[in-house]
């Protein structure tokens, strides 16, 4: 990928980024975060991670944001509901942004594969098959205790659900 | 050596969409209102002629064959649609109200880009992109399609685009689902994502729902296990049951997807005057209108691709043996497409609508358990059978 | 008090679904096929085939003034018409009769008489108020024109569609 269009993409993240949470309307934010999200995909797809590339759209921006648009849209937030934002949590968010790009620039630091420039890739990656078989092999045991939670939490949200009959 | 493949992408994408597609969903909506009109004793338009169907006895006064005429309907439809009064309600909200139109159309023809319409024409093949995921590809841009439905619905900023956007969500949300998991019989089968080794492998299998499309007589030297009666071996037998219901499965989803009735429920004329685009009009209606019908022959060409054989009909040679074989190929995909389109039309003027609760009930309680279900039918027959 | 109504019970087949689309499709592609092979003869083609010879006798088309087989307008200008008509759309400018005409004693006749077409709903009532059977409804249905100016039907344009009617009660003739 030209170096152009990584920095294109990688702007158009930054900038839907920052417009999520400058944005009045629930509803822009959240689709200004589905902007970012393609971008961000874009940017795996350029680095040949084709599979996290599209999960990536598949399910944050097709499945999870859609969720949280049918919300908002079912909550009626309006423009003028939120809050004016009071300046000890602006103060506490700027610091919270601050500590987590300290620590980002520590790990960052103390990791010196992040210095070399990766040799190319040479033939096609199969990365659906190398991530299938990593999930199935190395990380069996997570992999089904993850599946196990998400059941456990599909079936609470069914009992909560359910009407209680009297 | 790169721009050659940027030209020949581009020619690509612009003979697709403009000469093949685009025609196409012109020409489906024609065919919806023929094939509606004949089903219910009307005759539907039939005088918007070009030249050949105003001639006496191809067309107009001939009641034998009343499907020549009206051919023009198409062009008379799209003038129509850019002359007409683009009016925009004082109460939506401007910018997602003119978001919701384009986000409507371009995932449906965004999709074809990873289809395999043809073998290949000149040594080129005749897919847009290549790519390794295909079918991740669609399922994702196609689940991008419902933004279009939603800011409609929610930007119109009225009570009945409205309850048509929050149903088209929570419909193609769940329809979603059990179109993604009644493929995976498939993907254990072939071991592949990619569309067009898919096609590659139904050619040498055999069609994924008519698995004897391999027979000796239609492409000797490509069958290799002839054990039961020459042609079909017990696991292919028994692979049938597993792969229709995938097929039907998958089939009622892209209905579902597509909004197509019985379940159109988002735009149910009767309950919700028009469902999302109530209050559009001119060519920012004709923009959801014909991306429903895009939606539809993307949804038809997977179909084709992934069940049907694609481009595959045995007896007719691939590309490589002459670019006219490559224009045959093309075409009979495009065949098997009509045919699923017609297939649609005739459902939809069959069938009545579902109840909310019964579509809602049939996309959970039975595609979702029937596609789980039919995931570990085809894993334990590829135990049962190693081959 | 509400009747709970037993539904009956569903059969293995209805309660499948399937066999039912495929029955429905047999309908209707049973009238398809009827339709493409000229079986079935429901719509009209319009323009080449009129409705002229369909109408029933009682239709109630466009209103048109009559002349009576001794050649006399049989309208007097008595306006009745005029005020009935529901939608407003007659305008009579009524004339005295010259000295010296045959007619003279029935004193008024039309100057002009205008329909407009417009506003015409094809009620019938001022055939049904004309005291001198003057105004009839005719068959004609397909009434077209350019222009709101086109659609207004004058005297000239209403006696070419209205023609000659016999058989009519000659109360204006002399006695013998």
């Amino acid at each position: 990928m030209p170096p152009l269009l990584f920095w294109t993409f990688a702007a158009l993240m930054l900038i839907f980024g920052i417009s999520v949470i400058a944005q009045p309307n629930p509803v822009s934010s959240a689709l200004s975060l589905v902007v970012s999200f393609i971008a961000l995909a874009v940017l795996f797809v350029s680095l040949d991670a084709f599979f996290i590339g599209i999960i990536q759209i598949l399910v944050y921006a097709g499945a999870v944001m859609v969720l949280f648009l049918f919300i908002i849209m079912l909550l009626d937030l309006r423009s003028g509901q939120r809050k004016k934002a009071h300046a000890v949590t602006v103060a506490g968010g700027i610091l919270i942004a601050l500590i987590f790009v300290a620590e980002l620039g520590q790990v960052l630091h103390a990791f010196p594969e992040g210095n070399r420039t990766a040799p190319a890739l040479g033939a096609p990656v199969q990365d659906v098959q190398s991530v299938g078989h990593v999930l199935f092999t190395s990380y069996n045991l997570p992999f089904q205790i993850v599946a196990v939670l998400i059941l456990v939490a599909t079936i609470g949200v069914v009992v909560l659900s359910k009407k209680e009959l009297d | 050596m790169d721009w050659m493949f940027i030209l020949i992408s581009l020619a690509k994408i612009l003979g697709v969409i403009f000469g093949i597609i685009l025609p196409l969903v012109s020409y489906t909506v024609y065919a919806e209102r023929r094939v509606s009109a004949l089903m219910q004793d009307r005759i539907g338009p039939n005088r918007t002629g070009i030249p050949l169907s105003l001639i006496p006895g191809l067309g107009l006064k001939d009641r034998q064959m009343p499907l020549l005429g009206g051919m023009g309907q198409p062009i008379a439809d799209a003038v129509k649609f850019l002359l007409k009064e683009d009016f925009t309600p004082a109460h939506v909200n401007k910018f997602y109200y003119w978001l919701a139109p384009c986000l409507a159309m371009v995932p449906a023809i965004l999709t074809i880009a990873v289809v395999p319409f043809g073998s290949s024409l000149w040594g080129v093949p005749m897919v847009i992109a290549n790519v390794n995921i295909g079918v991740l590809f669609v399922f994702a841009v196609a689940s991008l399609g419902v933004y279009g439905i939603v800011l409609a619905g929610w930007s119109s900023n009225s009570k009945y685009p409205f309850l048509g956007g929050v149903r088209a969500t929570s419909q193609m949300i769940s329809y979603e689902l059990s179109m993604g998991l009644s493929i995976i019989p498939l993907f254990l089968i072939m071991g592949e994502l990619n569309l067009p080794k898919i096609v590659e492998y139904q050619i040498q299998h055999g069609w994924t729902i008519i698995p004897f499309t391999n027979l000796h007589s239609f492409a000797p030297g490509l069958y290799k296990h002839h054990t039961w009666r020459g042609w079909l071996n017990w696991k292919e037998i028994v692979m049938w049951v597993p792969m229709m219901i995938s097929f039907f499965i998958f089939t009622v989803a892209i209905f579902a997807e597509t909004n197509r009735l019985p379940f159109d429920l988002p735009e149910a004329e009767t309950e919700l005057v028009a469902g999302y685009h109530t209050e559009y009009s001119s060519m920012k209606f004709a923009l959801f209108f014909l991306g429903e019908y895009a939606a539809m022959i993307t949804g038809c060409s997977l179909i084709v691709t992934l069940f049907l054989g694609g481009w595959h009909i045995p007896g007719i040679p691939d590309g490589s043996h002459g670019w006219i074989w490559g224009l045959v190929n093309i075409g009979c995909f495009f065949a098997k497409v009509v045919a699923l389109l017609l297939f649609f039309i005739a459902i939809r003027w069959t069938l009545p609508r579902f109840r909310y609760d019964q579509l809602m009930r049939l996309g959970w309680i039975f595609f979702f358990e029937l596609a789980l279900v039919n995931i570990l039918i085809t894993a334990g027959i590829m135990a049962i059978f190693p081959n | 008090m509400a009747i709970t109504i037993q539904r009956p019970p569903l059969t293995l087949k209805e309660k499948l679904y399937v066999p039912a689309i495929f029955s429905g499709l047999a309908t209707t592609l049973k009238h398809l096929v009827n339709m493409l092979l000229g079986k079935t003869h429901v719509a009209m083609q319009y323009p080449e085939e009129k409705w002229d010879s369909h109408l029933p006798s009682y239709y109630r088309g466009a209103p048109a003034l009559v002349k009576d087989e001794h050649g006399r307008e049989r309208c007097v200008a008595c306006q009745l018409c005029e005020f009935i008509c529901p939608p407003r759309a007659i305008t009579i400018k009524p004339g005295e009769i010259a000295e010296g005409d045959k007619f003279r004693k029935v004193e008024k006749f039309p100057q002009a008489f205008d329909i407009d077409m417009i506003r015409c709903i094809y009620c019938g009532l001022c055939e049904e108020v004309c005291p001198e059977q003057a105004i009839f409804l005719q068959k004609q249905y397909a009434i077209t024109g350019l222009s709101r100016a086109e659609m207004v039907h004058d005297k000239e344009k209403l006696y070419e569609i209205g023609g000659l009617k016999t058989g009519l009660v000659h109360k204006w003739n002399d006695k013998k």
